[in-house]
């Protein structure tokens, strides 16, 4: 190839050896995702406006639902106030808001062409869903910190073990994985932005309110209950319930709830790396 | 695959009854297709034709109907991945990422490309360079210039330097200037490095400027393939554009050859009178 010479070109572009098979190592694999979550993470950076104002939600449920439901006392939560009970609920709805939209953001990139570039390099394809997955779940992290600080503000008796803080990150990450990777699927079956703000419309207030989310599965009629049962958003508020509150505690134990997280993230994730291509169809 | 191995230095790109269907229609139909290595190849035809077909299937992005290519001995159809570490693809529309900069672009595909980290910055200051923006790199692509967004995608596909690049119509909607730069920078690829590129346009004057061959495709069928010399030669009349080549062969038309004659007659007389 240096026969060709004289060249400005060559002298950066020659081939580089990739390893025999091209049994990409690990560690290249993770460099791959990486990159991807960086590259969300300078964008939120430099554009953090989305952020900010996808924190007005859960702070108007904190503020409006929480007080006018503890003043009435209309669900029976135990030993634990209202505000504290739900502020589990709502910083898991907030996770899955953020993350249910994502599918539109995946259509945005179709549209754009970038899906194209990034199905065509050699980036396998469930590195691609797992690095989208993870940047949704840096989102989701930001907007945690932003419900435990309204929370705090509100007089929410926080767990600020450490124990207990990362427990509530893992939590969050997976359920924010979950959905987006879910979101991710959507996207590539309906494939239209239209369409998909109607299913995803659709889709997030029957999740959110067949879950735990802002009253105990108890008091709920049994049809509902079997949903509930079904939905991965109450093992999300069911976990962070034991976690991020004191004298919260979980129905079904925090370490079967992310058991259940963890197959939803994966099946979902080996499911969306099939799909993935579908975009550009 | 096994058995074919050792004639795909000449012919790094083989058709082999490429097909494509959508429902009951076909996009691609059993397209034949060789093309040389270190060639730049345009692939001409309608609205419609199946040339964006073909370059999905060929990049990986759509698995064919039936038929199959091969791009530098690699299946399309069986080894994806060993063809994708050879290819890099520009789409029709504008692809690179308008919330990062230059830099974070390039930075983010060496990484998915998998080039080496103790290359990557040496890469990323050529392919700058290569593109003209050195003084824009830290600038968002998002107020690039559309000559500028498309010379800092092709600089992107270069990353780790694939034998074979895709354009798909790379300068629609430049400026003539802009247009230029393109095109010297696809000469520079082929001259400096060798690579083959497969490039579709609407353009006759660039397919006419920069290939070495064309196909002109009508209803996902090859109609007419040659140089573009070749080709204005067989229409048989005095001064023939490629223009002239492109709508000869793109006209809606029975199957029946002995049209041929007719529509080269009728051309004729329009000449006369013009
Ligand atoms: N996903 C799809 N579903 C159904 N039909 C499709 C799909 N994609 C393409 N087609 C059809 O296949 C044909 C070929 O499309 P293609 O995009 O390859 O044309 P083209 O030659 O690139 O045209 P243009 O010059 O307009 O870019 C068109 O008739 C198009 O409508
Ligand atoms: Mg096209």
């Amino acid at each position: 190839m240096k026969s060709l010479n004289n060249a400005t070109l060559l002298e950066w572009a020659e081939p580089f050896a990739v390893p025999a098979g091209r049994f990409t190592g690990l560690t290249r694999l993770a460099g791959q995702c990486m990159a991807l979550v960086e590259t969300e993470y300078i964008k939120l950076r430099r554009d953090p406006t989305d952020l900010i104002s996808r924190a007005v939600q859960p702070a108007l449920w904190l503020l409006i639902f929480g007080n006018v439901f503890s003043k009435l006392r209309a669900v029976a939560t135990g030993d634990l106030p209202y505000t504290d009970f739900m502020a589990p609920g709502i910083l898991a709805q907030s996770v899955l808001f953020v993350s249910i939209f994502y599918g539109i953001a995946v259509i945005w990139e179709r549209d754009l062409g970038i899906v194209h570039k990034l199905l065509v390099s050699p980036t396998p394809r469930l590195v691609l869903v797992l690095g989208k997955a993870l940047s949704a779940g840096l989102r989701a992290l930001i907007q945690g910190v932003f419900v435990y600080l309204l929370a705090w503000l509100l007089g929410v008796h926080l767990n600020f073990h450490l124990p207990a803080l990362l427990g509530a990150a893992l939590v969050v990450l997976l359920g924010a994985m979950g959905f987006s990777t879910f979101s991710l699927i959507i996207a590539c079956i309906v494939k239209s932005r239209e369409r998909f703000m109607g299913i995803g419309q659709v889709l997030t207030m029957p999740l959110f309110f067949a879950s735990n989310a802002i009253y105990p599965i108890a008091v709920m009629p049994e049809w509902l209950k079997v949903v509930a049962h079904a939905n991965p958003l109450s093992y999300e508020v069911d976990a962070l319930r034991a976690l991020m509150v004191h004298g919260g505690s979980s129905l079904f134990g925090v370490g079967w709830d992310i058991s259940v997280l963890l197959a939803f993230v994966s099946v979902l994730t080996l499911i969306s790396a099939r799909l993935y291509a579908n975009l550009v169809r | 695959m096994g058995p074919r191995t050792f004639h795909h230095f000449m012919d790094i790109i083989e058709l082999q009854k490429l097909t494509r269907t959508y429902g009951d229609f076909t996009a691609v139909d059993h397209i034949q297709l060789s093309i040389r290595a270190g060639e730049i190849f345009g692939l001409l035809g309608p609205n419609g034709a199946g040339k964006s077909t073909v370059i999905k299937m060929l990049t990986t992005l759509l698995p064919p109907s039936s038929g199959t290519a091969t791009i530098a001995g690699f299946d399309i159809v069986h080894q994806p991945g060993r063809v994708r570490a050879e290819i890099a693809y520009v789409p029709q529309l504008v692809s690179a990422d308008g919330g990062l900069t230059a830099l974070e672009n390039l930075r983010l595909f060496a990484k998915l490309y998998g080039v080496p980290r103790r290359i990557t910055n040496e890469r990323i200051a050529g392919a700058l360079k290569f593109a003209g923006l050195e003084e824009a790199a830290h600038r968002l692509v998002r107020g690039y210039s559309g000559g500028m967004v498309r010379r800092l995608e092709i600089a992107l596909a270069l990353l780790h330097r694939p034998r074979v690049l895709f354009l798909d119509e790379p300068t629609v909607g430049l400026d003539p200037l802009a247009r230029q730069s393109i095109w010297e920078q696809i000469q520079r690829l082929v001259r400096e490095l060798g690579m083959t590129i497969l490039l579709t346009t609407h353009f006759m004057e660039e397919a006419d400027t920069l290939c070495s061959r064309v196909a002109i495709m009508n209803r996902g069928r090859v109609k007419a393939l040659g140089s573009p010399e070749e080709l204005k030669l067989s229409l048989g009349i005095s001064d023939a554009s490629l223009d002239d080549v492109f709508t000869r062969y793109s006209e809606e038309q029975p199957e029946t050859s002995s049209n041929f004659s007719d529509i080269s007659q009728s051309r004729r007389s329009l000449v006369r009178l013009g």
